[in-house]
Formats: C-alpha cells, sequence, structure tokens
C-alpha cells in the first residue's frame, strides 16, 4: 500500500488535513508541538487504497528534539510526501519544503489557512509558485475542509522536479529569498483588536494579572462543571441505580461472588465510596467521582489550546521554569498532566535535552494532580474542611518548586533556553471543542476502567488471602514512628498504584483524624504515579531514568510526609 | 553601530545584521524561525529578571530565551 506522509512546520494544520483526509479523530490545537507522534489512518483516495501518516512538525530536517526526530523518522517511510505549509508564513516554510525536495520523492505542496493570508493581506500567485518549483501546488482551508478535494485529485500529479540540484543552506535562503518575492504580495494592514489582545497578554506587567485571572477562572469553570454535573446528574443516576444493586446484593447473599461484586454493606446499605465492589465502587469512582471533573477540564483545556493561550503562557512562566531546570514550554505538560499523567508524560517530547525532560516527567509524576488524584483529594479531605484540601495543593506546589530547584543542580546536562513560536490567536471552534473533549473521555474510560476493575479485584483477593493484614502488620511500626498514622494506610498506597481515587474507599474506614489525613493524602499523591504514567515514562525516559524517578519520589514522599507530620500531628 | 537585540527597549524595531554565536544548527534554527540577516525585527516586551524577550519577524511573534537574544546583532532603527 502506498503511504503518504504529511510533513511541515509546527502548528500549521497538518493534523487537521490528515483528519479531512482520513476522518480518523486526532487532537489538534493551537500551539507548536501538539503531534508529538506520529498517527496513521487509512483511506481511499481516488479509487486507491493508502496509508496517511501525521508526522509531528518540524522546522528542518535537522531534528532538535524527540518530537522531531519521529518527524524525520518518518519520512523515510514515505512514497509521497504533502508538504503542509503555512501561507500566512510562506517564506519560512519554504525552507523545509526545499530540504524535502533534496529526498527526492514525489511531493504536492498543499498552502494551509489560506483564508488567514488573505485576511492579514497576503497573496500568493500559486501557478507562479507551481512554475518555480516545479510542483503542484493546491490551497486548502483545512478547518473548513476547502481545497482537501482538489489535494485529492492531484495527488497523483505529485512529482519530483526534473532539474534538481542540491544546495547549500546559505543557497537555500537566497533562493527562498528570491521566490518569496516572485510569488507573494503583502500589502500592509493595521494591527487589529487580536494583535493588541496578543501584546497585551505577553508583556510581563499586563501579562502577569491577566494569566493569574485566567488560571483561576479555568480552575473556577472546572469545578463548576464538574460539581453541577454531579449534582445535578450523576448522583440522582446513581441513585436510581441503588434499588437495582440492592437488588442484586439480597439476590446473591453473602459469599464471595457478593463480596467481588457489591462488596461490604456498611450499616445496612450499600456505600458507594466504601464498599469496595465492582459494581458499585467499581462503577461510582470513575464515573460519579472523576468523570465530571475530567469533562469540566477538558472542555477549559481545550479553550486554553484552542485559542493559542497557551504559548503566552509558557513566555510569562518562563522565568520560574528556568530556575526548575526547564523553561516555558514545560508548561504544557503541567497542564495536561492536570488531566490525565499519560497525556503530560508524553508531552515532554517537546522539550530539547534529556535533562529538561528528565525533571519535568519526575515533577509531573510528583506533583501534579492528575484529575482523578484531586478527587481522592477532595473526596477523602472535603469533609473535614476546606482548608484542608487546600493545605494538600498548596504543599503540592512547593513540592513541585522545591523539587525542580533541586533537581536542575543536581541533574547533569544542558537545560536550554526557550525558542517558541507564538501563534495568533484564532476563535476556538465550538463542535471542535467538543469532539476534542469527548475524545478525551472516551479515552479516559477505556485506560481508567478496566485499572479500577483491576484494583478493585487486587483488593478483594488481597483481603480475602489475608495479605492485606500481613503487610499492614510489617508496615505499621515505620508508618506510626515516621508518619503518625495507622498500618493499614499502607493498602491505600498499594491500591494507588492502580487507581489513586480508589485510595479514598481505603483511608475514609481508618477514622483518621485531619492531620492525619492530610498527612497520608500527601503521601499518597507524592509517593509514585499510577501504573499507566509508569509505563509510558518507562517508554520516554527509559529504565533507568524511570527507576532514579521512581526513587526521587519515593524519597520526597517520605521527607515531605515526615515534615508534615512534625508540623500537622506533632 | 550593531548591538544585541537584548540592548533595545520594548517597542523598538531594528534591522538583524548578524547572528553569533556555537555552530550552525543553531544558527539554522534561528534562520528557520524567521530571524535572518536583513529581516526587521521589533522588540514586543522584555520580560524582568533576565526573562526572555518576545520579538515580532513578518507579523508572527517568537519568544527567545535572553541568552539566544543575545546572539542577535542588529542595527537599531528610529
Amino acid at each position: 500500500m502506498k503511504r503518504i506522509v504529511l510533513m511541515g512546520n509546527p502548528n500549521i494544520g497538518k493534523s487537521v488535513v490528515f483528519s479531512r483526509l482520513t476522518g480518523a479523530e486526532v487532537i489538534t490545537s493551537n500551539y507548536p508541538g501538539t503531534t508529538v507522534d506520529f498517527s496513521r489512518g487509512r483511506a481511499c483516495l481516488e479509487d486507491e487504497r493508502v496509508e496517511i501518516i501525521d508526522a509531528p512538525g518540524t522546522y528542518s530536517l535537522q531534528p532538535t528534539n524527540r518530537a522531531e526526530e519521529v518527524a524525520v523518522e518518518m519520512l523515510r517511510w514515505a512514497d509521497l510526501i504533502i508538504n503542509v505549509v503555512d501561507a500566512t508564513n510562506l517564506e519560512r516554510n519554504l525552507f523545509l519544503t526545499l530540504e524535502l525536495l533534496e529526498e527526492r520523492k514525489p511531493m504536492i505542496l498543499a498552502l494551509n489557512m489560506w483564508d488567514e493570508a488573505e485576511r492579514s493581506g497576503i497573496e500568493i500567485d500559486k501557478k507562479a509558485l507551481e512554475e518555480h518549483l516545479d510542483l503542484p501546488v493546491v490551497s486548502t482551508i483545512a478547518l473548513t475542509g476547502e481545497g482537501i478535494k482538489e489535494l485529492v485529485e492531484k495527488l497523483h500529479e505529485a512529482r519530483t522536479p526534473a532539474d534538481l540540484k542540491a544546495l547549500s543552506e546559505e543557497e537555500k535562503w537566497i533562493d527562498i529569498g528570491w521566490i518569496s518575492k516572485e510569488v507573494q504580495k503583502v500589502s500592509h494592514r493595521h494591527p487589529g483588536l487580536a494583535d493588541r489582545l496578543s501584546e497585551a497578554t505577553i508583556k510581563p506587567f499586563t501579562g502577569t494579572p491577566i494569566a493569574l485571572m485566567v488560571i483561576f477562572s479555568t480552575f473556577w469553570t472546572v469545578r463548576l462543571i464538574g460539581e453541577g454535573l454531579i449534582a445535578h446528574l450523576f448522583e440522582p443516576l446513581f441513585e436510581l441505580y441503588r434499588p437495582l444493586a440492592i437488588k442484586v446484593s439480597a439476590a446473591l447473599g453473602p459469599g464471595m461472588l457478593h463480596d467481588l461484586l457489591i462488596g461490604k454493606i456498611i450499616d445496612g446499605n450499600i456505600d458507594y465510596v466504601q464498599s469496595m465492589g465492582l459494581l458499585t465502587t467499581g462503577i461510582y469512582v470513575p464515573l460519579g467521582m472523576v468523570l465530571p471533573y475530567i469533562v469540566g477540564f477538558y472542555l477549559a483545556l481545550s479553550l486554553l489550546e484552542d485559542s493559542g493561550y497557551l504559548p503566552r503562557l509558557a513566555t510569562l512562566s518562563d522565568n520560574l521554569f528556568h530556575r526548575l531546570g526547564m523553561h516555558g514550554h514545560a508548561i504544557v505538560p503541567l497542564f495536561l498532566g492536570l488531566g490525565c499523567n499519560v497525556p503530560g508524560a508524553l508531552s515532554t517530547r517537546n522539550l530539547e535535552t534529556r535533562k529538561q525532560r528528565f525533571i519535568a516527567a519526575t515533577l509531573l509524576g510528583l506533583a501534579v494532580p492528575c484529575t482523578a488524584k484531586s478527587a481522592m483529594i477532595f473526596g477523602v479531605l472535603g469533609s473535614y474542611g476546606q482548608g484542608y484540601v487546600f493545605l494538600v495543593f498548596a504543599a503540592l506546589a512547593l513540592v513541585y518548586v522545591a523539587a525542580g530547584l533541586v533537581l536542575n543542580k543536581a541533574v547533569r546536562g544542558e537545560s536550554p533556553e526557550i525558542f517558541l513560536e507564538i501563534p495568533p490567536y484564532r476563535r476556538p471552534g465550538f463542535l471542535t471543542i467538543l469532539k476534542k473533549t469527548w475524545m478525551r473521555i472516551r479515552w479516559f474510560l477505556a485506560e481508567a476502567i478496566p485499572f479500577l476493575f483491576l484494583g478493585v479485584l487486587l483488593v478483594n483477593v488481597l483481603y480475602t488471602v489475608g495479605f492485606m493484614e500481613w503487610i499492614a502488620r510489617i508496615f505499621s511500626p515505620f508508618f506510626e514512628w515516621w508518619l503518625a498514622i495507622p498500618g493499614e494506610a499502607v493498602v491505600a498506597l498499594l491500591v494507588g498504584f492502580f487507581r489513586k481515587d480508589l485510595a479514598v474507599g481505603m483511608l475514609l474506614p481508618l477514622g483518621l483524624n485531619a492531620g492525619q489525613m492530610v498527612v497520608a493524602t500527601t503521601v499518597l499523591s507524592l509517593y509514585f504515579p499510577c501504573v499507566a504514567t509508569f509505563a509510558v515514562l518507562v517508554k520516554e525516559l527509559g529504565m533507568r531514568d524511570t527507576l532514579k524517578s521512581a526513587a526521587v519520589m519515593a524519597v520526597t514522599a517520605l521527607l515531605v510526609g515526615g515534615a508534615m507530620r512534625m508540623a500537622l500531628i506533632g | 553601530m550593531q548591538e544585541p537585540i537584548t540592548s533595545l527597549r520594548a517597542g523598538a524595531s531594528a534591522q538583524v545584521i548578524a547572528l553569533l554565536g556555537p555552530g550552525s544548527s543553531f544558527q539554522r534554527k534561528l534562520r528557520t524561525m524567521g530571524i535572518r540577516e536583513g529581516v526587521r525585527i521589533k522588540v514586543v516586551a522584555v520580560h524582568p529578571f533576565a526573562g526572555p524577550l518576545v520579538v515580532e519577524i513578518g507579523g508572527r511573534q517568537i519568544t527567545l530565551g535572553r541568552g539566544i537574544a543575545r546572539k542577535i546583532m542588529v542595527r537599531a532603527e528610529d
């Protein structure tokens, strides 16, 4: 099967073209580096079955980070290249085009964002460009689908230019200057509202207060949506489900199967959080506690991503991140990680060096609570008072900064400075955002529910065989001595390896006081990410660095737990 | 007169004269992002405490660390 690879600079809409061609759903946003891995899809174009590959964006064929390495690697497999070019920024994009030509593979040019170019007063003579490059050129607006049909129809015209000589870098730039002068007319345009907004949000003195407001309102929105969904949708649904669950419980009668499916009956009723059955806690935790916040978080995140605000936030926070051994782009793994650590860890590929990736991934697993962790913190401490919830989040933020400062000194290697393109602001599309949120929710359900079931299963099996009591006895002395919490809390740590949110049901029955609960929750958040994140870390960092990272997390958890015990319990 | 772009104030415009700095890959990165000899460059924002610079080239904004910016030699326009 013929392989078509989409190549181009970052953030010019390759992934949108990809979805248009294949119908496959991929995450797209308005910031450079959304795609860090390749996606493949199949399509039937002009009665021919083809495979289409969406590569991460790159500025040249000499990669400077792992995402760009993937792009260059993909090129090797290409039978045909669709070079997607940003029509609003032709000159700069042509460098990659000239480099791609030297690969001597059939190629076609898609001038994307044609509408935006027209709006900003850029006129490109397609015919002239075709002649200069000796390639077919098509103008597209991937977001609306305009021009995609023509692109498909012209695929068979893709070719390698007849007389092509290898050019040095300098010669390429001279060529590019000449070509763009010949084919492009730029008329001056007065700065509009978007430009003024862009300036205000990136300058330090206006941008910083705006950033604080944006972050605050983001979290406020997430809570509003999450709590609203719980109160008006999920709680009522689970109350409707309760009589059915009780019937099942009665029909099963006491025994192993009852323990596994329904779990413990507490005060004559099913307790969705503490019962620990597959059909009770196993469903309630992911759907009733975490999902509502996942919906809220990903709606808010999509707005930040698609408007183009994230790169501005990266610029404003660069100073802080630079001191932690990374640079402003590390805001992306942090933000994605607040939803789920898995995509967060993947997005560290946009950082340039091993040192930066190691620090970003370690801090992510250590101190960036995913939605499930946050739900656990709220679920466990909410009844003790909001102050305690705040205490845990403040501790996590402090650990993020403190551990970053230390790791910056301790980890050897380079930490290059920020070098980031700021995309123009774009109005997020309503449907795009809904679709993207839905994709991420589906992904959450597919990932979370199996692990949660495994966790519940493990709890039941380990209790039945007496392993839990045994391990609690072994760890009791240490936990009581160092953290002043009962040894049974170690059970929550074990379960937390599968799903942190499941630990709520393990901690609540222990009857801890507020101080103990804060210590237990903080340690549980810090000591280790979940098994799914761990698997991604191994893939991204390698086994050696993952083990180092895990050691950092475990030691930090114990140190911070000990310190909090001193402060809160005495 | 040549000076590094870091000595300009926010709002100032200049022409890029030369790219200093180590190795061709560093300079290639600058050029592929649009920062090349001869182009007009505007300083949009200068972040305090040795923070990054935001520059504008051909209507596009780019954030660069202070150390990178120091290697971009420009001639100020008035």
